[in-house]
């Protein structure tokens, strides 16, 4: 018998028919994969699966009997569990409180606090109940999640691209958890862009495209490029760069930069030095929260340093804006889409106009000339393959990897000198991150200095020249991508610097 | 000093100190669940003329309490269907409220002004309120403010120990996570801004059926914002407020009692003490970001649309 089943689900948004008669079936003991680009409707299905939603159609069976699932109160209690993307736990409260949340009959505390260790020993997760969520690093909140879901045994579990924040060391250990789960009979949905861990980790694949389910796999009779194009229903062309040796002058230098942004939980950046030079892609990997958000804030300038501790080209920039130096020639596409790299309330042609009013001539004595950001927008648009209707929509109605594409495209069609770019294919689908590959190596051929900062080590190997690795604000001593790989720069973004070296020499 | 001068003084500083604490203690559980409902002032006034007329009216104080209460809950219903259910702005419709509650309780009021009352019953134990200095202070008081301390305690203990009180909590630090999980945002915001408008009416009924028991046109002369201030003074925790509302209630006497003593200041000055004393403290404790970033509701003000 199925544990779950979903018949011609569908749900339609105005505007979008985001599911379209989708059917699925997950069975017990298996880890089922769900595939598709952005927009391809697997967050709205789960969502529906877990009571968040409402299908406007078709029919929902849990174990046999059909349901529907009003809530997501009520899917806890039918026995399913969902991990979101963007976790849903508070700050302020500790572990325990965290927890305490979720179940219906909490008990004491203390109770509580001993059988949160219990589930974590079980399960590989270790726990302190007492610390408050604020504190832990973003591989330890997702143990609160997932210990919060196993805390109510469920025999459905949905994950939803837990992966996206984890070292590969953390990832591994997540899969030895998902694997005893499986074991134990647990059925887990999982939702993933990255098809070589579904490769390794899935029993079976359901593929959706535009609302639609396209096909099924088995994930381990494919390939990831395969199964990338089965999601996208064309042939995929994987960019490639082979790691070039750059002579070209030093754009961006950093010489002993420190931060001091004073915000609160910030990990400031202490004494870090690398140089990027013309020609040059050079890439800081991390896991979230390791300091790549300080170091941002002093690249961009929304956080001044000693003028000498960064130059572009061989000017002191440290104590500019953001303004002075997008006029030396920098560009930045920052880590959040909306809100810091496009305003959601201003159309697609106004979010030229911010970054471009200058460099781009989209002002003249002090008038907006509406029609050249109009045409300019349209041109990125286009460029990148951003599905948009028009310059004229409103960038907080694109979805994020489009939105994505259309920063990009934005900073990258200003030909900067240097490039800085944060996490550019986070939450973006195969077909859209070769787009920005493709525009990121092309603008390094042309002879920019591009600096990736980035949490996916398979976009770092394929785009960089040179590797650092950032941890608790400090900044490795770059290596070469030819001389490493993927375990010890993983090593390395744990903090084990002594067993990244032993590997090294090994 | 004599100790009967001592004890008068303490009485005073209790009764300047009780409307601040009852009203800053609702704001406290309503900005706790992430609602900023800037209209205490109003819903005081709206308490203290509708806890007046209830008991001049029947003749029990018991009935101008309860009336006082339930005049400030009704306040806090318009602001939370139309904040809350309706997703106005929350600042807006705050000042919004104070504003109809300045009008609606001078219109109301007009009949009475200038009525006379006896005050609230105050406790008599035999033998204890008789001793000297701390009798009366402790066995001699009104019904609210025995009821204002209780209030401390209970909400402490409902925010920190009780089940319920953590779910308030959680709605009011990330609303989407609390949806997520399954708890009803609306329901939970809704209560507590009831709660809160609950508190601010026996705040205002304190002024007007104990301090000066009458009723006079805009009798609560800023005291509701200064319990808004309280509240962000005590950085939400109960036990800090009580200590506040008797700061403050400290500083308004001291006002009193300097002009009583004929010093030359102008009562102006001495008018703006609290004020003062609040942007003092709000801007030394807002140089810790850290302490305000825990104890602050991350969602408060924030209007939540439940599709999202």
């Amino acid at each position: 018998m199925d544990r779950l089943k979903l018949e011609g689900i569908t749900k339609e948004f105005p505007g979008t028919l985001a599911n379209d008669r989708v059917d699925l079936s997950v069975v017990p003991g298996e880890i089922h994969a769900l595939l598709g680009q952005n927009g391809a409707g697997k967050s709205t299905l789960v969502k529906m699966i877990y009571g968040v939603l409402a299908p406007d159609a078709g029919r929902m069976f849990w174990e046999g009997q059909e349901t529907t699932i009003a809530s997501p109160a009520q899917a806890r209690r039918l026995g399913i569990g969902m991990v979101f993307q963007h976790f849903s736990l508070f700050e302020s409260l500790t572990v325990a409180e965290n927890v305490a949340l979720v179940l219906r009959d909490a008990g004491s505390m203390d109770d509580l606090s001993r059988r949160i260790v219990e589930v974590g020993d079980r399960y590989g997760l270790s726990l302190d109940p007492r610390r408050h969520v604020h504190d832990l690093s973003v591989g330890e909140r997702q143990r609160v999640e997932i210990a919060r879901c196993l805390m109510r045994e469920p025999r459905l579990l949905i994950m939803d691209e837990p992966t996206s924040v984890l070292t590969p060391q953390e990832a591994d250990r997540l899969f030895m958890t998902l694997r005893q789960l499986k074991a134990e009979g647990c059925s887990i949905l999982y939702i993933s862009h990255k098809l070589a861990e579904i490769q390794a980790l899935c029993d079976r694949a359901t593929i959706l495209r535009g609302g639609r389910v396209v096909g099924a796999c088995d994930p381990a009779r494919e390939s990831p490029r395969s199964m990338a194009e089965m999601m996208i229903g064309q042939e995929l062309s994987q960019p490639h760069r082979e790691p070039v040796e750059a002579t070209g002058p030093v754009r961006l230098e950093v010489d002993g930069l420190s931060t001091a942004t004073g915000a609160p939980f910030a990990t400031e950046i202490r004494d870090a030095r690398f140089s990027v030079r013309a020609g040059e892609i050079f890439g800081i990997a991390g896991v979230a929260g390791s300091g790549q958000a300080e170091l941002l804030l002093a690249l961009s300038g929304e956080v001044r340093v000693a003028p000498a501790s960064l130059k572009i080209d061989g000017k002191p920039a440290g104590g500019l804006g953001p303004a002075e130096r997008r006029a030396l020639g920098l560009a930045l596409v920052p880590e959040e889409r909306l809100g810091r790299g496009a305003v959601p309330a201003l159309s697609l042609a106004d979010n030229t106009v911010l970054t471009g009013w200058k460099t781009r001539g989209l002002v003249r004595g002090g008038w907006v000339e509406g029609a050249k950001a109009t045409a300019l927008a349209a041109a990125i648009i286009k460029r990148l393959g951003v599905k948009a209707r028009g310059p004229a929509d409103e960038a907080g109605s694109l979805s994020g990897g489009n939105l994505q594409k259309f920063i990009v495209g934005r900073e990258i069609s200003a030909e900067p000198r240097l490039l800085v770019v944060a996490q550019p294919t986070w939450g973006v689908d195969a077909g859209a991150a070769a787009a920005i590959h493709r525009e990121l190596i092309g603008l390094a051929e042309r002879g920019a200095a591009v600096l990736v900062i980035s949490q996916d080590l398979d976009e770092l190997f394929l785009l960089c020249d040179r590797l650092a690795v950032l941890y608790h604000g400090r900044l490795s001593p770059p290596r070469r991508t030819a001389d490493t790989n993927v375990e010890q720069i993983g090593l390395l973004m744990g903090g084990m610097f002594e067993a990244a070296e032993n590997a090294d020499a090994a | 000093m004599s100790p009967d001068v001592i004890a008068a003084v303490m009485m005073s500083v209790v009764a300047a100190a009780t409307p601040l604490l009852l009203a800053a203690l609702g704001e406290l559980v309503t900005e706790k669940a992430g609602v900023l409902n800037l209209g205490v002032e109003g819903m005081m006034l709206i308490g203290a003329v509708a806890g007046f007329a209830a008991a001049m009216l029947t003749g029990s104080w018991i009935v101008g309490i309860v009336a006082a209460a339930f005049a400030g809950m009704a306040m806090a219903l318009i602001f939370a269907v139309l904040a809350l259910t309706l997703l106005a702005n929350q600042v807006a419709t705050g000042l919004a409220l104070t504003i109809i509650g300045v009008g609606l309780s001078a219109l109301v009021g007009r009949p009475f002004i200038g009525v006379p009352l006896p005050r609230l019953p105050q406790l008599y134990v035999p033998g204890l309120t008789d001793l000297p200095v701390v009798g009366r202070l402790i066995f001699g008081q009104d019904l609210l403010v025995y009821l204002s301390f209780a209030l401390v305690v209970g909400i402490w203990w409902f925010l920190e120990k009780s089940r319920a009180g953590l779910v308030l909590r959680a709605v009011g630090e990330s609303h989407d996570s609390a949806h997520a999980i399954g708890y009803p945002v609306i329901g939970i915001r809704y209560l507590a801004t009831l709660f809160g408008g609950a508190c601010c009416g026996l705040g205002g009924a304190y002024l007007s059926l104990a301090v000066t028991p009458m009723w006079a046109e805009n009798m609560v002369a800023g005291r509701g914002w200064i319990a808004l201030a309280l509240v962000v003074f005590a950085t939400w925790k109960p036990v800090r407020t009580l200590a506040g509302a008797y700061l403050f209630g400290g500083l308004a006497f001291g006002q009193l009692f300097l002009q009583g003593l004929g010093f030359s200041i102008p009562s102006q000055f001495l008018s703006m003490l609290p004020y003062v004393a609040t942007i003092v403290v709000l801007t030394l404790i807002s140089r810790d970001a850290t302490r305000i970033r825990l104890n602050t509701p991350a969602c408060l003000g924030k209007s939540y649309h439940p599709d999202h």
